[in-house]
C-alpha cells in the first residue's frame, strides 16, 4: 500500500471513531423501538413435514416479506419445515417447482401469476401425489392445475371496489400507477377501477427506482391538471406519489393498494386517503395451513372454491385497529 | 496547468491552431449536445407541459438522478473500465447509513460516515481485484454486483427483520442531512432540488480535473493504452483504483440522496438495472465503450437526454404501453445524431 493510501485509511478510521464518540441519537433508533415478543404457542404434534412456498417475487420486496411471514407462522404452528424460494422469471419459477418435486416435499404452495409457464410443473407435482395450494395470483387458472385451494383477492373485483370507493369520494379523474409494466394482476386492478369509475389513465413507472418514479408521477400531474386522484398499486409507490403530488403543486389525493408500517402511518395522518388490503399474511398463512389440514384431516379450505382474502379497505375510520399489526410487519 | 506532455516549440501541421469552430466540433460531447437539442425541440413541439418553464425543475431532477452517477462512470469509462456494481452500490450505501444509525441508535451522520467508508472500500476492492487478477472489469464488477445485491437483502433482513431498512426520520441529524441531500428551493417559480445543484458542481469539478490537471491526462492515458501509459511513468494501478473509489464516493452520495428523499427508508431490492442507465448516459454523451475517449460534460448531456425523454413521454401524454419503446427509439436517435455529428467533425 502506498503512503497516501495509508494516510487516507488512517484519516477515515479516525473520522469514524471521532464521530462515533458521543454521537448517540436522542430520539428514534433501535433502543427506542419496543420489541413486542411474539407469542410462542404450542406446536402441532403431527409428524414433521416439508412444504415449499414458491413465488414469482423479485428479491427484497416488502409485500412478499409479509406473505412469507404468514407462511412461516403457519409452518411453525403446524410443525412444518418451510422452504421459501422465488423467481420473477416464469420458466425459472417453474423450475423451482420441479426442484421441490425432486426433493420430495410434502406439499407445495405456489403463485400462478405466470400460469402458462408454471402450471405444467404443478400438474406434475399433483400427479406425484403432492398436494398443491395456489396463492396471490391465478384465479382463472388454478382449478385446471389440480390444486386443492386458492387464496387471494380477485384483482378485478378489488379494482372495481376501489372504483366504487373513488366514486363515493367524489373523484373526477384518476391516474392508476402501474409499477411493473405488463404485470397481469396490476393491469386487472386498473381495469377494475375503470369498469366502475371510467375516467382512469394508466401510468407506467419503474417500481425498483423510487426517485425516478417520483419524477415520473410529478411530471404526469404537471401534464394532467384535471387529475385529482392518484391510485398506487403498492405501499412504497403510494408514499412516493404523496411526495410527487407535493412537488407538482397538485391537490391530487392518493389512494393505494397494500399495507406497510409506513402506509399505516400515512393513512393515520391523512396523507394517504385509503389502502386496499389484500392481506398477504393471510395468503401465506392459509396456503401453508391448507396443506397441513389436507394432509392431517383431508380438509379443503374453500371447499373447492377460491377463498378471497380481500379487498379490505383501510382508512381513517379503522386504521387504529390495523396499525399495530402493520407496525409488526404482519398486515 | 500541470501537464506531463510537453508542447513542442516549433509548430508542425499536426498541432497547428485550428479555428474555434473546428475545435468545438471535435469535442466528444458535441454530438450529444446536438442530440439533446433535437430531443428538446421535438418535445417542445409535441408536449405542451414541456414548454411550461415551471416544469423544468422536474426534468432537471429526473436527469440529475442519473447524472450524478454518470460523472464517475464517465471518468471510469474514459479510464477504460466498467463498473456493473454501481447501481446496487448506491442501495448498499443508503442501507448501510440507515442500518448503522438505527441499530446503534447513533446520530444519522455517524451512519453516513460508516456508509462512506464502506462505499470507498467497495470501490477500492473492485480496483484492487482488477489490478491484482488482470480480469476484465466487466467480470470483477459483475461479481461485486451479485455480492452486494445478496448482502443488501440478507443483511437488511438479519438486522431489521424485514426487507426494508427501519426509518431513521425521527433520529438526530436527519434534518441537517436531509437539508444537504434532499432539500429543494425556488428560483423564479421553478422548484430546484438540491441534487441538481450538486450535480452541476460535480460535473464542473470533474470536467476541470479531466481537462486541466495531470490526473486528467493520466485517466486518458490509462484508458487509451495502459501499457504505454505505464511505460511513460503513469501510475496505472493508482489511477484505476482511484477511479473505482471515485465511483464508490458518488455511489455513497447518490445513496444518501436515496435515503433522505425517501424519509429515511430504503428497500433492499432497489438499484438493480440502474448501472446500465449510468453507462447509457456516458455512452450517449460520447464516451467510447473501449476507453481513452470521452468527456464528463458529455455524460451529463447524456443524462439530460435520458431525463428529457423519460419525462417528455409522460408530458406528451402518450399511451403508457409504448413508453419503453419511445424511450429506446429516442435514445437511439440521440446516439445516431451524436455519431453523425462526430463523424462529420472528424472528417474536417
Amino acid at each position: 500500500m502506498v503512503r497516501w493510501q495509508k494516510k487516507a485509511v488512517a484519516a477515515g478510521a479516525a473520522l469514524v471513531l471521532v464521530t462515533a464518540l458521543g454521537a448517540c441519537s436522542s430520539s428514534g433508533g433501535k433502543k427506542e423501538e419496543e420489541k413486542s415478543s411474539g407469542s410462542t404457542g404450542n406446536v402441532a404434534n403431527t409428524p414433521r413435514m416439508k412444504v415449499a412456498l414458491i413465488t414469482h417475487s423479485g428479491p427484497g420486496d416488502t409485500f412478499w416479506d409479509i406473505v412469507r411471514r404468514g407462511a412461516e407462522a403457519a409452518a411453525q404452528k403446524d410443525n412444518i419445515e418451510l422452504q421459501y424460494s422465488s423467481d420473477p422469471d416464469g420458466a425459472a419459477q417453474a423450475n423451482l417447482v420441479q426442484t421441490a418435486i425432486d426433493s420430495k416435499v410434502d406439499g407445495i404452495a405456489v403463485t400462478l401469476n405466470k400460469p402458462d409457464a408454471v402450471i405444467p410443473n404443478v400438474k406434475k407435482a399433483v400427479a406425484a401425489g403432492i398436494p398443491v395450494t395456489v396463492l396471490n395470483g391465478g384465479l382463472d387458472t388454478w382449478k385446471t392445475s389440480g390444486a386443492i385451494g386458492y387464496f387471494s383477492q380477485d384483482e378485478r373485483i378489488a379494482g372495481q371496489a376501489t372504483g366504487e370507493k373513488l366514486k363515493a369520494l367524489g373523484a373526477k379523474k384518476v391516474i392508476c400507477v402501474i409499477h411493473e409494466q405488463g404485470n397481469v394482476s396490476l393491469e386487472a386492478r386498473c381495469q377494475g377501477i375503470k369498469d366502475k369509475f371510467g375516467a382512469v389513465e394508466n401510468l407506467n413507472v419503474n417500481g425498483s427506482d423510487q426517485p425516478g418514479t417520483q419524477a415520473t408521477i410529478t411530471s404526469k400531474l404537471q401534464q394532467d391538471k384535471a387529475a385529482d386522484y392518484v391510485v398506487a398499486l403498492n405501499a412504497g409507490i403510494a408514499l412516493t406519489a404523496v411526495q410527487a403530488a407535493k412537488d407538482a403543486g397538485s391537490a391530487a389525493k392518493i389512494g393505494s393498494f397494500d399495507m406497510s408500517k409506513a402506509m399505516a402511518k400515512a393513512v393515520k395522518d391523512g396523507t394517504v386517503d385509503f389502502a386496499v388490503d389484500q392481506q398477504p399474511y393471510l395468503q401465506g398463512y392459509l396456503a401453508v395451513d391448507a396443506i397441513w389440514l389436507n394432509k392431517t384431516n383431508g380438509d379443503t379450505i374453500g371447499g373447492g372454491e377460491a377463498t378471497l382474502t380481500g379487498p379490505a379497505f383501510i382508512d381513517k375510520t379503522n386504521i387504529d385497529a390495523v396499525e399495530k399489526y402493520a407496525t409488526a410487519g404482519t398486515r | 496547468m500541470a501537464s506531463t506532455i510537453t508542447t513542442p516549440d516549433s509548430i508542425d501541421d499536426r498541432v497547428s491552431t485550428r479555428s474555434v469552430g473546428v475545435r468545438l466540433l471535435s469535442r466528444p460531447e458535441i454530438g450529444s449536445l446536438v442530440g439533446a437539442a433535437v430531443i428538446l425541440l421535438f418535445f417542445v413541439a409535441t408536449a405542451a407541459p414541456f414548454r411550461d418553464i415551471h416544469n423544468t425543475g422536474t426534468i432537471l431532477y429526473g436527469a440529475a438522478l442519473i447524472g450524478v452517477m454518470a460523472v464517475p462512470v464517465s471518468l471510469l469509462m474514459i479510464g477504460g473500465e466498467f463498473d456493473l456494481s454501481a447501481g446496487v452500490a448506491v442501495t448498499t450505501a443508503g442501507l448501510t447509513a440507515g442500518i448503522v444509525a438505527y441499530q446503534l441508535s447513533v446520530n444519522v451522520w455517524v451512519g453516513m460516515v460508516a456508509a462512506l467508508a464502506l462505499a470507498l472500500l467497495i470501490g477500492a476492492f473492485n480496483g484492487w481485484l482488477l489490478m491484482r487478477t488482470g480480469l476484465p472489469s466487466f467480470l470483477v464488477s459483475l461479481g461485486t454486483f451479485f455480492i452486494l445485491q445478496g448482502l443488501n437483502i440478507a443483511v437488511t433482513r438479519l438486522t431489521s427483520g424485514a426487507v426494508a431498512s427501519n426509518s431513521i426520520s425521527d433520529m438526530d441529524g436527519f434534518g441537517t442531512a436531509h437539508a444537504v441531500f434532499a432539500s429543494q428551493f425556488k428560483v423564479g417559480g421553478i422548484t430546484i432540488k438540491i441534487i441538481v445543484v450538486w450535480w452541476i458542481v460535480f460535473v464542473a469539478i470533474a470536467a476541470w480535473i479531466l481537462l486541466r490537471t495531470k490526473i486528467g491526462n493520466w485517466i486518458f492515458a490509462v484508458g487509451g493504452d495502459a501499457a504505454a501509459a505505464r511505460a511513460v511513468g503513469v501510475p496505472v494501478k493508482k489511477v484505476k483504483i482511484g477511479l473505482f473509489m471515485t465511483v464508490g464516493f458518488f455511489a455513497w452520495f447518490t445513496g444518501m440522496q436515496l435515503l433522505f428523499v425517501q424519509n429515511g427508508v430504503v428497500q433492499s431490492g432497489e438499484g438493480v438495472g440502474k448501472e446500465f442507465l449510468y453507462i447509457i448516459a456516458a455512452v450517449v454523451g460520447g464516451c467510447l465503450l473501449t476507453g481513452g475517449y470521452g468527456s464528463v460534460v458529455g455524460g451529463a448531456v447524456g443524462a439530460l437526454i435520458f431525463g428529457m425523454v423519460q419525462l417528455g413521454v409522460v408530458y406528451a401524454g402518450w399511451n403508457p404501453d409504448w413508453f419503453k419503446a419511445f424511450l429506446g427509439a429516442m435514445l437511439l436517435l440521440a446516439t445516431i445524431v451524436n455519431l453523425v455529428v462526430k463523424n462529420k467533425a472528424e472528417a474536417r
